[in-house]
């Protein structure tokens, strides 16, 4: 007996080694479920909302066809239902109206956004500047330090001169406005994809007789277009979910979704199934943007984050 | 002469003088049409001019136009630096036009009383607005309620940190949890207040107060009371923004040297020693500035503050932003609320400059 066990120490021992790695595994498992289910559950609620009557919301009804049986109520509201869909739906215009404004102001400020960017990152990657007593280290810094200024700053005199302006409650205002809150971080990406690229290749290309601006068409940016798709997702993000700028500037004509959604949410008595439909189709894009081009959005995070 | 200009443009063809004086003409005229539309626009609006205008829309095309004048006159003036000094400009005429200019604007407001919804117009009243601002217990509350939002940006820092080591790990079927783990980032804070704030929180039926009442919460009440409302707004806007921290850590753990922490276990380091003796000091440069930039988003937290309590229970909840906010949709008082805005502005202005002193001094010490 003793001797079995003497010999066995050593297999022993590294049975219960494993048992201890075995443990780390279920528990980095356990981890990793739990807060994928920390991060997934409120989507997952809100997307089952859309089918429940009142009577499953209030009972706190969870799984579908076990716990209660679905019901296209929510999107009947919208008029996005099967059965609705070809009818006459005011909803359905109004919410599709604020779908084609958040469309045009996100994806016009991003565009406005990574072409001026990604023009201003190439110059202070590869040139030299000099503007009073401004280098390009202090040009970068004065693009930068945008990010610091809060919105509120900006939101009242915006206010003003949109009004002065005529450019109050207009897409082509938000999507100036949208432009600037993201264009610092649209340089900083593109800044470090520049900066990856070599210059060798650049002083190749005007050698073989391409102009400044040829270089950067012809040859460095089919090279960045990653970066700059990874820039405009990210833009694309923000600007989506921007809610501060579009509830003080925009009224009936360029009100963007999220004013919709949050307009919604303040009146009694809320119709919990509408609201549920409202954000969803609210967050659904986003989502499937995350789950496709995921690689993107962590190639936008984590450029020049790293230095 | 000739020689004179080869030298002074290294790059490219020399320019004929009278190419630069086509270009000088360009930048003159085009500031002299701008000057003369604004100077004609400032008279209209005060009441004599001999032109009358709908808006002031005909300065912002004179803007534009000068500012195509510009980036045109730099190439004739100044050859292939002209036409480098043309990556910049767009960006930075822009910049000016839309922030310098109405920060100085703003500068101006502030220090009037103007009423949007009254008739009056605006009144300069000189230092009025700040001295009402140092009365205004509800701002410096606004402020204090900053303190808190910003330092629990640490705990998200610390749970973030956590998901990037579980993400780091060896594990199977990676790319999902990244992606699920990504997800509430992509999420627009306005419905995420109304999915988890008005729904998942709902008092009666809500599952997240089912659960806090079997867990001896007897009447979850999760915005009833203020410490209660200001930790909900965190937890709300700490599920949006981890991800965000989580991935610049990630992308910081998967770049550190493996051979460090290989040479640690084989001389018998636990994880834990290893951690804190060498992954930990590894990572401060990103967790720097995975935190500061974090921080700088926080200090513009608003609008789940907005939708969720709109700054209540007794402004317990109040971010600066969503107090300002307020101010001018229930009162309309531009004057004040930009007073507001400007005083937090050098507040931030002081507090970013600091930190980043702070943490370069800091990383000097560690590198």
């Amino acid at each position: 007996m003793t001797a079995a066990e003497m010999t066995y120490q050593g297999a022993a021992e590294t049975s219960a080694e494993r048992n201890k790695r075995i443990l780390g595994r279920v528990g980095i498992y356990a981890a990793l479920v739990f807060w994928a289910f920390v991060s997934l559950f409120p989507v997952y609620w809100t997307i089952t909302t859309t089918f429940k009557t009142a009577k499953d919301v209030t009972q706190g009804h969870i799984v579908p066809f076990v716990d209660f049986q679905p019901a296209w109520i929510g999107w009947r509201s919208l008029g996005l239902s099967p059965d609705t869909i070809n009818q006459v739906s005011t909803v359905r215009d109004e919410f599709l109206g604020r779908f084609v404004n958040s469309i045009i102001a996100s994806c016009g400020a991003s565009l406005l956004a990574v072409l001026l960017g990604s023009l201003a990152a190439y110059g202070l990657s590869r040139f030299q500047y000099k503007f009073l007593w401004m280098k390009n280290k202090d040009i970068s810094f004065f693009f930068l330090s945008q990010l610091i200024l809060p919105p509120v700053v900006l939101a009242l005199p915006f206010l003003v001169l949109y009004k002065e302006l005529a450019l109050l409650d207009t897409r082509i205002g938000i999507i100036l406005l949208y432009t600037l809150t993201v264009l610092p971080i649209v340089i900083w990406i593109m800044r470090d994809q520049f900066d990856t690229i070599p210059v060798e290749l650049d002083e190749a290309a005007q050698v073989d007789g391409l102009s400044v601006w040829g270089v950067f068409f012809r040859i460095v940016m089919p090279i960045a277009l990653p970066g700059m798709v990874a820039a405009f997702i990210l833009s694309l993000i923000l600007c989506w979910n921007e809610y501060f700028f579009a509830a003080l500037l925009t009224g009936t004509n360029a009100k963007t979704l999220p004013v919709m959604v949050a307009s919604q949410t303040g009146s009694q008595g809320i119709s919990w199934w509408a609201m549920a439909a409202l954000a969803t189709s609210a967050i659904a894009p986003l989502v499937v943007i995350g789950i496709v081009l995921e690689r993107y959005i962590i190639k936008g995070l984590t450029a020049g984050a790293g230095k | 002469m000739a020689n004179a200009e080869i030298q002074a443009q290294p790059y490219g063809d020399p320019i004929a003088p009278g190419r630069k004086a086509a270009g000088r003409a360009l930048i003159w005229g085009a500031t002299l049409l701008l000057a003369l539309v604004v100077l004609l626009q400032a008279l209209d609006s005060a009441g004599s001019g001999p032109l009358h205008f709908e808006n002031w829309r005909p300065s912002l095309y004179a803007y534009v136009l000068w500012a195509i004048a510009l980036g045109a006159a730099q190439v004739m003036i100044r050859g292939e630096a002209g036409q480098r000094a043309l990556f910049v400009l767009p960006a930075a005429l822009y910049t000016v036009a839309v922030v310098i200019f109405p920060t100085f604007f703003g500068l101006y407001i502030a220090f009037t009383d103007w009423n949007l919804s009254s008739f009056e117009g605006r009144r300069f009243n000189g230092i009025d607005n700040l001295i009402e601002l140092f009365h205004d217990s509800f701002y410096w509350k606004a402020l204090g309620n900053m303190v808190f939002y910003v330092a629990m940006v640490l705990v998200e820092y610390a749970i973030a940190f956590s998901l990037a080591l579980l993400l780091n790990a060896e594990v199977r079927a990676r790319k999902f949890w990244r992606v699920a783990f990504l997800i509430p980032f992509m999420l627009s804070p306005v419905a995420v207040s109304w999915m988890v704030g008005k729904s998942l929180m709902e008092v009666r039926f809500g599952p997240l107060a089912g659960l806090a009442k079997h867990l001896g919460w007897s009447q979850p009440n999760f915005f009833g009371s203020g410490w209660a409302a200001s930790f909900s707004i965190e937890a709300l806007d700490a599920w949006v923004s981890i991800p965000f921290i989580m991935i610049l850590l990630l992308a910081g753990l998967q770049a550190l040297p493996k051979e460090v922490q290989e040479a640690a276990r084989v001389d018998g380091a636990t994880p834990w020693q290893s951690f804190w003796k060498i992954t930990f000091p590894l990572m401060l440069p990103v967790s720097a500035t995975a935190v500061v930039l974090r921080i700088i988003f926080k200090l513009k937290l608003a609008d789940i503050v907005i939708n969720m309590t709109y700054g209540g229970p007794g402004g317990a909840t109040d971010t600066v932003s969503s107090y300002i906010f307020r101010q001018y949709r229930d009162r309309s008082n531009v004057g004040y609320g930009t007073m507001l805005a400007m005083f937090y502005l050098v507040l931030i202005i002081i507090f970013v400059t600091l930190l980043l002193n702070f943490v370069s001094k800091h990383m000097k010490k560690v590198t």
